[in-house]
Order: C-alpha cells, then sequence, then structure tokens
C-alpha cells in the first residue's frame, strides 16, 4: 500500500460503493445535532437515508450491519488536515490522506492551503476541487488568505467564495500585519466567510518546543506561550473593530483560552479548535527527544492542558481538529531541532478524544462527538443536521470500549509520524460510510 | 600505572549522554579514577596502554579547540587508535543523515564514539541506532557531562566535602551546556546551586530544579564557596535581551575588586575560553582564587577515566 513510483503513490482507495440497500440496524443513533441518543435503525437506500425507525423489516436483498452495543454517528469532520497534495506526495496525497480520513472515522475535512503550489487563486482552488470528486470523504480545500501565505496581499476572495470556498487560511504562517489581519477580516465579512487564524507572533527567535521547566533541563531553543496568545489578543481587538468572523486554529496555551472566554462572553463572532495532542499530551514528552513530538504549536504544560480540558467542557473550545501533518521518515528520522514541526492526526482524532476527554470524564460522549461533527460544519457554515430522511447517509459507526494498540506501520496514512505509537487507546471505528461508499474497518 | 588500576569497577551507566540520571557511586569512581590518571600525567613517560586497539572516532559537528583536544590527548595517552572528524552540523542537514554518517564510520570497526552536536539529544539518536560506546561532548544547550566531571574534580580537590558549600554558575545560563551537567553534578554532592546573572540570560522556571536565583552578584559573592564563570558568547547576545558587553562586565564580569567582599577561601572556575574583560577580569583570571589552568589538565585525567572506564563493556553496550 505504501509503495511509491517517481513519488506518485500506488495506494488505492479503501472503500467500497454501498449495496443498493443497507439496513444498519440496531445501533445506538446518537444525533449530536438534536443532542438525542436512542436505539434504532436506520436505512440507507441509494447512498441516502431513506427511514429512522426501531425494528425495519428486512427487504429482500438488502445488507445488514448488525450494530448491537455499536454507536451510530454523524460522520465526522476534521477541520485541520495537510493533504500535502500537490507538492509534498511522499508525505501524503488525496488517496492516502482520504484512506485515512475515513479509517479515523472522518468523512468530511478541510484541507489546508500549505501546498506547492500555494491555493491562491481560483484557478488552482478549482483544480483541487475537480481532483477530489467521487471520494468517500468531502475534501474542503481552504484557500490562502494572502498570496503564497506571505501576510501581505489578500487573495481574490470574491471570486473564491463564489467557487465554493468556504474559510480562508494561511495556516502554517501567523499573519504578522496586523493591517492585512484587518483588510482579510474586513473584507471576508462581505460573504460571512470566517478567517481561519494560526495565532502567531514570528517575531520571536525560532524554537523547537516549549519554553517551560523541560526546554531549560532540555537546552532546547524554545516556544513562548505568549507567541500565541499575544496574536489571539491582536484578532480579538480587529475581529470586534471590523465585526468579523475569526476562528482561531490548534488553540495551545492558558493564555489564549482564556482571552477567548472572554471574547465569547462579549459576543464576538470568535471560535476555536483543539488538537488532540494538545488535549492528550504535555511538554514532558520531548524529554524522550522523539521528534514525534515536535509539532507547532508544541506540546504545552500540565496546567495548559487542565485549561484546555475546562474550556472544551464550557464550550470555549467549539472543536477538535488534528492538524494532521504528515512527514516522510527520512525527514522526522533526523536530530530535533532538524526535524518538520507536525504529527499525524486523523486516524487517532477519535480513539485520543475517548481516550483522553470520555474516559477521562472531562467530556461525555455527546459533548465529545459534538465537537468533530456538528460544531466544524458551524464554523464553516455547512449543513449540520445529517441524520434525517432524504440526506446522502454521512455515518460514522464505532464501538466506543474497544481496546486496539496504535501501531505506526499499521496507519493508512503514508507517513508514520503519529505521537500515540505504542499507545493503547479505547474506541474504534467500523464503518465510514459517505457518499454512496462505505470503508469497513 | 597497572597497579593503581588493578581491580577494576565497573560503572552502571553504558554510555556518558548527560550527569542526568547518572549515580554518585558512577561519579565517585570516575574521580577517583581520573586522581590515578592524573598521577601518570605527572610522570616523565604520561602514556599508558590501557586502550590499545581500541578505535575511538572524534565527530565534532560545532566548532571546539579545547574540548577536542583535550579528548584526543586522553585518547592518545590511553593508546587508542583516534580519528578526528570534523563538520558542521547545519552541513549534514543538507546532506547525508547523522545516522547514515555515524553507521558508515562505524561500518570501519570503531569501538567509541566522542560527538559533540550543535541539537540537544543528537547522542541519544546515535546510541540508539550504533553499538559503540557514546560520549557526549556537548549537545547544544543541554549537557556537557565531561565539563562537569573536569570540573567538580577541581573542586574537591580544594573543597573535598562539598556538602552545604554554595556553588554559584554566574552568566549565561540559558544558552549553557555546562551549566545544565553542573547543576545536576553539584547536587548529587549535595551542594547548594545558584545561578547569577542577567535576568534574560535565567532560563525559565529553573528554580523549580531547586536552585537558587539571583540576579545580584555582589549577593552571590558574599555567599558562594565556588564560583564558576560561563562563558558569554560574544556573537549571539546583543539584542532585545541584552544591552551590550560594558554593561555586561560592569555588573556581571568578576572583577578583583567585587571580589574583596568573598569569602577568603573562595574558588574560582571558568571553563573557557575566556573573554578577559567582559566576564572576567585578568586579576582574576591569573589571580590567588582560580584554578583555571587545573581544570585544563583534569579535563585530560578525567576524560582518559571516562575512556578506560566505559570501555569496560565495548562489544556489550547494549
Amino acid at each position: 500500500m505504501k509503495k511509491m513510483i517517481n513519488n506518485i503513490s500506488l495506494c488505492e482507495p479503501l472503500y467500497k460503493t454501498l449495496p443498493k440497500k443497507l439496513l444498519i440496524k440496531n445501533g445506538t443513533v446518537i444525533d449530536t445535532y438534536s443532542e438525542k441518543e436512542s436505539v434504532t435503525d436506520i436505512l440507507v437506500s441509494g447512498g441516502k437515508i431513506e427511514k429512522i425507525a426501531k425494528n425495519i423489516k428486512t427487504e429482500k436483498g438488502c445488507e445488514v450491519i448488525d450494530a448491537t452495543g455499536l454507536f451510530v454517528s454523524p460522520g465526522f469532520f476534521d477541520m485541520h488536515v495537510h493533504l500535502r497534495e500537490p507538492g509534498y506526495e511522499q508525505s501524503e496525497n488525496f488517496v492516502s490522506g482520504t484512506n485515512a480520513a475515513m479509517s479515523g472515522g472522518v468523512t468530511s475535512l478541510a484541507a489546508m492551503a500549505n501546498t506547492t503550489p500555494c491555493i491562491d487563486n481560483k484557478f488552482v482552488f478549482n483544480d483541487i476541487q475537480s481532483r477530489v470528486k467521487g471520494l468517500l470523504v468531502n475534501v474542503h480545500q481552504i484557500p490562502a488568505v494572502t498570496i503564497k501565505r506571505e501576510g501581505k496581499v489578500i487573495v481574490e476572495m470574491t471570486e473564491l467564495v463564489e467557487a465554493g470556498a468556504l474559510a480562508f487560511t494561511d495556516d502554517g504562517n501567523g499573519i504578522q500585519s496586523s493591517e492585512t489581519m484587518k483588510g482579510a477580516l474586513e473584507y471576508a465579512k462581505m460573504f460571512g466567510t470566517p478567517i481561519l487564524v494560526h495565532p502567531e507572533d514570528h517575531s520571536f527567535v525560532e524554537g523547537v518546543m516549549n519554553e517551560s521547566l523541560s526546554s531549560t533541563e532540555l537546552g532546547m531553543s524554545y516556544i513562548p506561550a505568549i507567541s500565541e496568545s499575544i496574536n489571539v489578543a491582536r484578532d480579538i481587538e480587529i475581529a470586534r473593530y471590523v465585526d468579523g468572523t475569526v476562528h482561531f486554529q490548534h488553540v495551545s496555551v492558558k493564555e489564549s483560552v482564556e482571552l477567548i472566554r472572554k471574547a465569547k462572553k462579549e459576543g464576538l463572532k470568535i471560535s476555536c479548535e483543539v488538537t488532540p495532542h494538545h488535549f492528550s499530551l504535555t511538554d514532558d514528552k520531548v524529554r524522550t527527544f522523539s521528534t514525534d513530538y515536535k509539532m507547532n504549536p508544541p506540546l504545552r504544560t500540565q496546567e495548559d492542558v487542565d485549561s484546555i480540558h475546562k474550556a472544551l467542557k464550557d464550550g470555549t473550545i467549539d472543536v477538535i481538529a488534528t492538524d494532521h501533518a504528515p512527514h516522510p521518515s527520512e525527514k522526522k528520522n533526523v536530530e530535533f531541532d532538524f526535524a518538520p514541526f507536525g504529527v499525524l492526526g486523523l486516524e487517532t482524532m477519535f480513539s485520543a478524544g475517548i481516550t483522553y476527554l470520555v474516559r477521562k470524564k472531562k467530556l461525555n460522549l455527546m459533548e465529545f462527538l459534538k465537537k468533530i461533527t456538528v460544531n466544524p460544519r458551524k464554523v464553516l457554515n455547512l449543513e449540520a443536521d445529517l441524520i434525517k430522511k432524504g440526506r446522502i447517509a454521512e455515518l460514522t459507526i464505532f464501538d466506543k470500549d474497544k481496546k486496539w494498540k496504535i501501531d505506526r506501520r499499521q496507519l493508512k496514512s503514508l507517513s508514520l509520524n503519529t505521537c500515540f505509537h505504542d499507545e493503547t487507546h479505547y474506541g474504534k471505528v467500523l464503518y465510514t460510510i459517505n457518499n454512496g461508499k462505505i470503508y469497513k474497518a | 600505572m597497572d597497579d593503581t588500576l588493578k581491580g577494576k569497577k565497573l560503572l552502571k551507566t553504558k554510555h556518558l549522554l548527560g550527569i542526568k540520571g547518572m549515580c554518585r557511586e558512577d561519579l565517585d569512581l570516575i574521580l577517583q579514577t581520573s586522581e590515578s590518571f592524573k598521577q601518570i600525567l605527572e610522570t616523565p613517560n604520561k602514556k599508558v596502554a590501557a586502550l590499545k586497539g581500541v578505535t575511538v572516532v572524534n565527530m565534532f559537528f560545532e566548532n571546539s579547540t579545547r574540548t577536542k583536544i583535550s579528548f584526543e590527548m586522553a585518547e592518545k595517552r590511553l593508546s587508542a587508535d583516534v580519528v578526528n572528524f570534523a563538520a558542521s552540523s547545519s552541513s549534514l542537514k543538507k546532506g547525508e543523515t547523522l545516522i547514515d554518517t555515524a553507521k558508515n564510520i562505524e561500518a570501519m570497526k570503531i569501538d567509541m564514539v566522542v560527538m559533540r552536536h550543535s541539537t540537544p539529544g543528537a547522542h541519544k539518536m546515535l546510541m540508539d541506532n550504533l553499538d559503540s560506546i557514546i560520549i557526549n561532548a556537548g549537545d547544544g544547550a543541554h549537557e556537557h557531562p565531561t565539563q562537569a566531571i573536569l570540573d567538580l574534580m577541581s573542586i574537591v580537590e580544594k573543597k573535598p566535602n562539598l556538602k552545604g558549600k554554595r556553588v554559584t554558575l554566574v552568566g549565561d545560563i540559558v544558552h549553557s551546556r555546562v551549566a545544565m551537567s553542573n547543576i545536576h553534578a553539584l547536587k548529587l554532592y549535595g551542594a547548594k546551586v545558584q545561578v547569577c546573572g542577567p535576568s534574560t540570560l535565567i532560563p525559565k522556571d529553573i528554580e523549580k530544579m531547586g536552585v537558587e536565583v539571583t540576579y545580584d552578584l555582589d549577593e552571590a559573592i558574599r555567599n558562594s564557596d565556588v564560583m564558576n564563570i560561563l562563558r558569554i558568547q560574544l556573537e549571539r547576545h546583543v539584542g532585545a535581551s541584552f544591552p551590550s558587553l560594558r554593561e555586561y562586565h560592569n555588573y556581571w564580569g568578576i572583577t578583583n575588586e567585587k571580589l574583596a567582599r568573598a569569602k577568603n577561601d573562595i574558588l574560582i572556575l571558568h571553563p573557557g575560553p575566556m573573554n578577559r574583560g567582559v566576564e572576567i577580569d585578568d586579576d582574576v583570571a591569573d589571580g590567588d582564587h582560580q584554578v583555571i589552568l587545573d581544570q585544563v589538565l583534569n579535563g585530560v585525567a578525567s576524560r582518559m577515566a571516562i575512556l578506560y572506564l566505559l570501555s569496560a563493556n565495548i562489544g556489550g553496550a547494549k
């Protein structure tokens, strides 16, 4: 599956066509939109939900998934993914990346724009759109805010919105110029389109890990918490001033969380996301010197993790998104200083949530699932009510309690850089259904 | 020599990556063995056959004069076969990986690797990928264990019982591998460790390591039994967090005048190379309290001890 010729992956999509009729029988349907949960059957016909009822009779030729003891959820949405195509296909591509997505129960995702070429105009954008058609996973390409993500000239947003852009992001780079950020937010306001903000002040000396006792003992160059929160504070100010819509990506420190909590109370149009690694792990992990723990923003302290748990619970943090950032092993298997930032996420988002949040009683199952189903769709102004008659069946079926050991070699991604290698997680996705297709684990 | 070192004891550690995690017994054994080698260095012959047939590669991916010469000297005094390899780690970054470079060298049948590298933890990577014994000659601002051992040796020669004695590291703590290794070593010997320097050169949360912090050199001079003066890296600092060398010298440079307020038997160390007139004045660098050249000789003796003791693990490091 991971063979390559001339950097073109030979991997095949792992989905099959849905049978004409599929009965998902006796599962606990957890509808995160209406926040209701009941044991019932769902009949999928021609890729659409035909009927939701108890004890639907099996028709002739209808395939059945016995979902007894399993949960049936709206398909997961990961709104922060690096698919690496075009430009870095040795790390990931549309096929391998969406294979990884469906194995993690993700039926829809938002792809970031830091590709080569950068997705900063309609022509590249349209090309991507045409190439991700027909997959099980809906790939929503998010264009850049500025040309080449340089933070200077804003992209042709009107045209891109007409072409279907849901948001804009320079992810990977913080937008340094307040003038540019003000312009982008003010311009995007015309369409009600959010700017997905990577909050980072690059004027700090470049570091490789969080500034803390760990960086002191390890002698590593560091990234202070304020390099994030300074830009969160600034962009809240700008959002208020221009009445813009901001979504903060991969929030990692308590200072950011507190600023966002306050801004939301004020009623500003602000949302934010956290990654699974930032709610699961601390910068103590860097003491292993493994580059699987090198990411940006870096892993932070226990105090930050605690504040993230609280913010997930009280709704300050709306969304869980992975920042899935594949890198080939030859790039990662080098000295810590020289390795690129980023870790895989798509295949472990769900199990990390179950293991670190639900089982540790930081969130209940409904609260957790909302953050990977309804909430990201709302942030991107997409339909969030999925479990209803007539809608394309976009569903994820999982076993909440199933234990599995994460083995980087078993992942569907082309890359190996997971930060959860060798961990035992709870929660396994068994079926992913979307667009008339089905993935079976 | 053979008499002195008969009944060779073994270190618990198989490699020397850092002082952190080492036990007091290992350090005691290294210090004791170092004194034996120092005696040998004082004899006309200076050389023993202890590492005959052993091949040691010195891989220096960062500039070094003193440490490299010291290791090479130690290796040659032990009759090891010595190969030197120098490159900048940034040029390595562009081409062959560190692991490939090291594996290639190891394929030529070597036994021990001494490495200096700019990245903290690079030695761990080497250890995980090679069969050779690994000795850390400095990894970024993380650790420089042989420096800490030679510093410790130089201190206990003059002050055998360090328990309760206050040792102050002065200057650029945040960028210093010497500081971190010294802190770990001194604490194993029960010393009170203090760091002193401008606030921007003191790393975050260092007091959580059980280290005292002061920005006031006068206070540090008054309460210290030993001061280890770290080098200010001239090229690195002037900017947002370091106003000028002039101000540094005025407030944190060690002068005889400031030293007048110290305890009579204060000991002054400097790991070198010194910036005279910046962190240390001539009359202190050449004065009665300093043991700077003792440190250099002890460096060779203690590196001989380390190489010798670790060589017991050749062929069975894993």
